[in-house]
């Protein structure tokens, strides 16, 4: 577990320096994708079903990653990115591809069902992430009305 | 009082900033927001922007109404470009900068290079491909040879990158290279599991940030950036996968 800690953190702040993130966001980029990362691969190894540990992690993601843009002001993408990229089915949707070239399609349709499923969960996770943040900022104007609506 | 040359500045800035952000991987919908935001700021209250990954259209209306169109033809990603347009509008929006003075620094931030230095992005590819390994469950002895493949690969596709404009095709080779490299290492004895190694080293080019923008386009109701955005990744995942597939078959 120790390694996949230090890894997924490493990785995701490596994936800020390709997608050129701002020097001071990186090690931010780090911890997002190793948050994300530890929680999905902690509920696959306590047997969670994938998806359902792709949707929590995403939806984790997108809520520290909205923290964490308002904080430092930031567009939120920057976090978002680095933390969704461990969760891409990458390793998954190689082994589609394989089959698909090795003719054996019964398996490779399945994995490539099985690939769009976990993109998916990726996306409504960032997604219920954002309508919460939208929820919650309608919430705060509400109560303090004369304060106006902080830029994403 | 708004003349027409007053406006005509004002919806040059809000292009301009909007093409920066565009060029550089910004959501479709943030573009959007943020030249609303800019011409309200100037004073336009009234303005309508319709944004698409290959080009924007945006309009001033008022007393003498204005548009434009800009073609964006190029597209990368550097958020750190974002970054710096978004604390632009923000103190735009805090009236804290002129017309002229938000498009000079604009315009000094379109010809900018704000990159990090060339061997540190391959530096980047190659430490994440090996981590990548790890964390899909290989062994560390794989570690070194994913790093190695992944930085191959990803320093493949910068150059060709640069030599042509077809995006997809340096994509293929980039991941060719890739599993050629992979192969190799197995064919002299050095790694224990192909998969492993290629997923790992497939990893930096995979488009994540494609992705991650289309879903978030399409769930904001930008259905014609979002299905545009979905399709370019959609074919960068082909060519990736063509790659390693034409390797697969010739080896």
């Amino acid at each position: 577990m120790f390694e996949q800690v230090v890894t997924s953190f490493i990785a995701s702040a490596a994936f800020g320096v390709l997608f050129n993130a701002p020097k001071q966001s990186l090690i931010k980029c780090g911890l997002v994708g190793m948050i994300g990362w530890v929680l999905y691969y902690g509920l696959v190894e306590i047997e969670y079903d994938s998806i359902f540990a792709t949707l929590v992690a995403a939806f984790v993601v997108g809520v520290i990653s909205q923290f964490f843009a308002k904080r430092y002001k930031m567009p939120i993408i920057i976090f978002t990115i680095a933390g969704i990229i461990p969760l891409v089915p990458g390793g998954l949707s190689y082994d589609a591809m394989k089959h698909f070239v090795e003719n054996d399609y019964n398996v490779a349709v399945q994995l490539a069902a099985k690939v769009c499923m976990l993109a998916g969960a990726i996306a409504m996770g960032i997604i219920f992430a954002e309508v919460m943040n939208q929820l919650m900022i309608k919430y705060n104007r509400r109560k303090q009305s004369e304060k106006g609506a902080p830029l994403k | 009082m708004e003349d027409q040359r007053s406006l005509n500045s004002i919806i040059d800035v809000c292009l301009l900033a909007g093409k920066i952000m565009l060029e550089n991987g910004a959501e479709t919908y943030r573009v959007e927001d943020t030249m609303i935001r800019i011409a309200s700021a100037f004073g336009c209250k009234e303005s309508q922007s319709f944004s698409t990954p290959t080009g924007i259209i945006f309009s001033l209306d008022g007393d003498y109404p204005i548009s434009k169109v800009i073609r964006i033809s190029h597209r990368s990603t550097d958020l750190h470009k974002v970054t710096l347009v978004n604390s632009i509008s923000r103190s735009v929006t805090n009236k804290e900068l002129t017309v002229r003075e938000a498009y000079i620094k604009l315009k000094e931030l379109e010809k900018a290079n704000v990159a990090y230095p060339l061997w540190i992005q391959i530096f980047a590819a190659f430490i994440s491909s090996g981590c990548f390994t790890i964390m899909f469950n290989g062994q560390w002895n794989d570690f070194i040879w994913a790093c190695i493949a992944g930085g191959l690969g990803f320093a493949c596709l910068l150059h060709l990158h640069r030599l042509l404009e077809v995006r997809f095709f340096a994509e293929f080779i980039a991941s060719f290279v890739i599993g050629v490299a992979a192969f190799w290492f197995m064919y002299i004895g050095l790694g224990s599991e192909l998969d492993k190694i290629i997923i790992g080293a497939v990893m930096p080019l995979v488009p994540g940030l494609l992705i991650t923008n289309a879903a978030r386009d399409l769930i904001a109701g930008h259905l014609v950036s979002g299905l545009a955005k979905g399709a370019d990744a959609g074919l960068t995942a082909l060519a990736i996968g063509a790659g390693i597939a034409v390797a697969f078959v010739i080896l």
